[in-house]
């Protein structure tokens, strides 16, 4: 492409542009946790009181640990499903189109949809709602994340030293554990870290199949609740933590795995 | 590879099929499901009244999609101009806000518009001193926030078809005394169709379908078929209509990502058309 001086001008202000847009929304909800003053918008001096205030707070405290039971408990259904689908598939090369489909679908189906689905399923199966159906949801879309990373670091293996290891007289399980799984390994955390997140942000079908009851609210049920209620400086620093932590498994996920975010 | 696709067969095609089933029946007096078999269901999602909602929500999200593209293109366009080395990391810091969490992303938005929100202040600042604006709790808010949250994936999809353009055919195309709109017009657009069909169909499906962003930026005072869904389950209790709904927004997904394929299949075939008189 040519570089004219005016073009190389017009396409730094659009970069300026677009990244100020997707950032100052952000920057200011961060600043304002460090507000001092209760307005959630005048700027009153420096003060961490809010995160200290979060601390306090027992409804935050355990719907966190209820996010990070839901969290690592699905991501690690999750991790061990979709990896060995992914195997299965890639092993067998056959991509029979209904296959596909049933991978792909969890995570082009929209989440109000999945969402009525399990809520209709599990109270027709009269099961009593909370953490566990939550799980049981979580793994559904998690576990095509973790399948289709996996997957993506699969196209370009050789299965020919598998069928070696055989050969050499390796088990099934020791090939596994010597051979492929030493391949696929950063892929697999990679994916992991990235079934956390999605699972840590949830919100919509940990909304329908949480049943009645606060014992089972989850971290983005509470901020909902929250915000519904109006804007506070302790929501600004509940959603900063929330965001630095899907943030840094992001970053390390993208680290691991050059790709996942889709470049 | 068989217990995932039990997983996802007991936990996403079951569940699927019943609301697709549900949607036949008839409810019951007391909210509860009347198994009787009955179109009503449908015929209620034609009714002016819902029929209105679905068209307004269409309006809204196409709105949506509308902006994000012209935005995401300009934005992908850029990047995709940039100094190879630094594309990756542009690329990198436009998807990281995609990757936090959507209520967050759409609370940011609160903050920003409220009534004493940053906006406001700037425009006392300038030495605004009439009315405040109310710009929360409108349909600018709501699409507003629609855009801001789907636009790391427009730029993705975009930049996917633009970084790969070989920079000859434009070139070629000023060579023979194309003007630069011309050359954008008619070589670097058709090219780049699909990703702007697949970052269009995006936004556009996951704001058709959303109840996030209207309970939240919306007040509530624009309903979209989210929002409808919601309220069937979780407040007016008439499941076999919610499951209606639910099915005529896949419905309306499945007839857009048949028309994104057929976009793409014939911009593929005018592209293949392109080069061929590019390499002639």
């Amino acid at each position: 492409m040519t570089s004219s001086p005016a073009r190389a001008f017009g396409m730094r202000t659009i970069l300026i542009l677009v990244f100020a847009f997707l950032y100052i929304p952000i920057a200011v909800l961060v600043a304002l946790s460090f507000n001092k003053g209760g307005l959630p918008t005048a700027w009153s001096g420096f003060s961490l009181k809010w995160y200290a205030s979060l601390a306090g707070n027992s409804a935050i405290l355990s719907a966190a640990l209820n996010t990070l039971i839901v969290a690592l408990v699905s991501t690690a259904i999750a991790t061990l499903l979709g990896t060995l689908l992914a195997i299965g598939v890639e092993m067998r090369r056959q991509y029979g189109k209904g296959l596909e489909a049933l991978i792909f679908a969890p995570m082009i189906i929209p989440d109000i949809v999945l969402a009525i689905a399990l809520l209709s399923f599990f109270s027709m199966l009269n099961l009593t709602m909370g953490l566990h159906t939550i799980i049981l949801a979580h793994v559904v879309f998690n576990l095509a994340f973790v399948c289709s990373v996996v997957r993506a670091r699969l196209k370009s293996f050789d299965w020919s030293i598998v069928e070696a290891s055989a050969d050499l007289g390796a088990s099934a399980i020791t090939t596994f554990r010597r051979v492929t799984l030493p391949v696929i390994l950063p892929a697999v955390v990679a994916g992991a870290l990235l079934a956390f997140t999605l699972s840590v942000d949830e919100f919509i079908i940990a909304f329908f199949t949480a049943g009645a009851g606060r014992a089972s609210t989850t971290l983005p049920m509470q901020i909902y609740a929250m915000i519904r209620f109006g804007i506070t400086p302790e929501i600004n620093a509940l959603a900063t933590i929330v965001m630095a932590v899907s943030i840094t498994a992001l970053t390390l996920s993208q680290r691991l795995n050059p790709g996942i975010t889709g470049q | 590879m068989a217990p995932a696709l039990v997983w996802l067969t007991a936990l996403m095609v079951v569940p699927c099929a019943l609301v697709l089933a549900l949607a036949f029946f008839r409810r019951g007096i007391y909210g509860g499901i009347e198994y009787t078999f009955t179109l009503e269901n449908f015929g209620l999602v034609f009714d002016p009244l819902y029929a209105g909602i679905f068209l307004n929500s269409a309006r809204i999200a196409g709105t949506a999609a509308l902006i994000a593209v012209v935005i995401g293109y300009a934005a992908a366009y850029a990047i995709a101009a940039a100094p190879r080395r630094l594309q990756p990391v542009f690329l990198f810091f436009a998807v990281l806000p995609f990757w936090s969490n959507y209520l967050i992303r759409t609370y940011a938005w609160i903050v920003l518009l409220n009534r004493e929100g940053l906006i406001t202040q700037l425009l006392r600042w300038f030495g605004y001193t009439g009315e405040q604006p109310s710009m929360l709790y409108t349909e600018g808010a709501v699409i507003a926030g629609l855009v801001y949250n789907y636009l790391p994936f427009v730029i993705l999809a975009c930049y996917a078809p633009l970084s790969r353009l070989n920079p000859e055919l434009a070139e070629a195309s000023r060579d023979l005394g194309a003007s630069a709109l011309t050359t954008f017009r008619r070589v670097i657009l058709p090219l780049t169709v699909p990703g702007i069909a697949a970052g269009a169909v995006f936004v556009f499906v996951l704001s058709i379908g959303n109840f996030v962003t209207p309970a939240l930026l919306g007040g509530g005072r624009f309903q979209m078929i989210g929002n409808l869904v919601y309220d069937q389950f979780l407040t007016a209790n008439d499941w076999p209509f919610g499951a209606a709904l639910a099915m005529a927004l896949i419905a309306i997904m499945l007839l857009v990502l048949m028309a994104q394929a057929l976009a793409a299949d014939r911009a593929s075939g005018r592209a293949a058309e392109a080069k061929g008189d590019a390499d002639g």
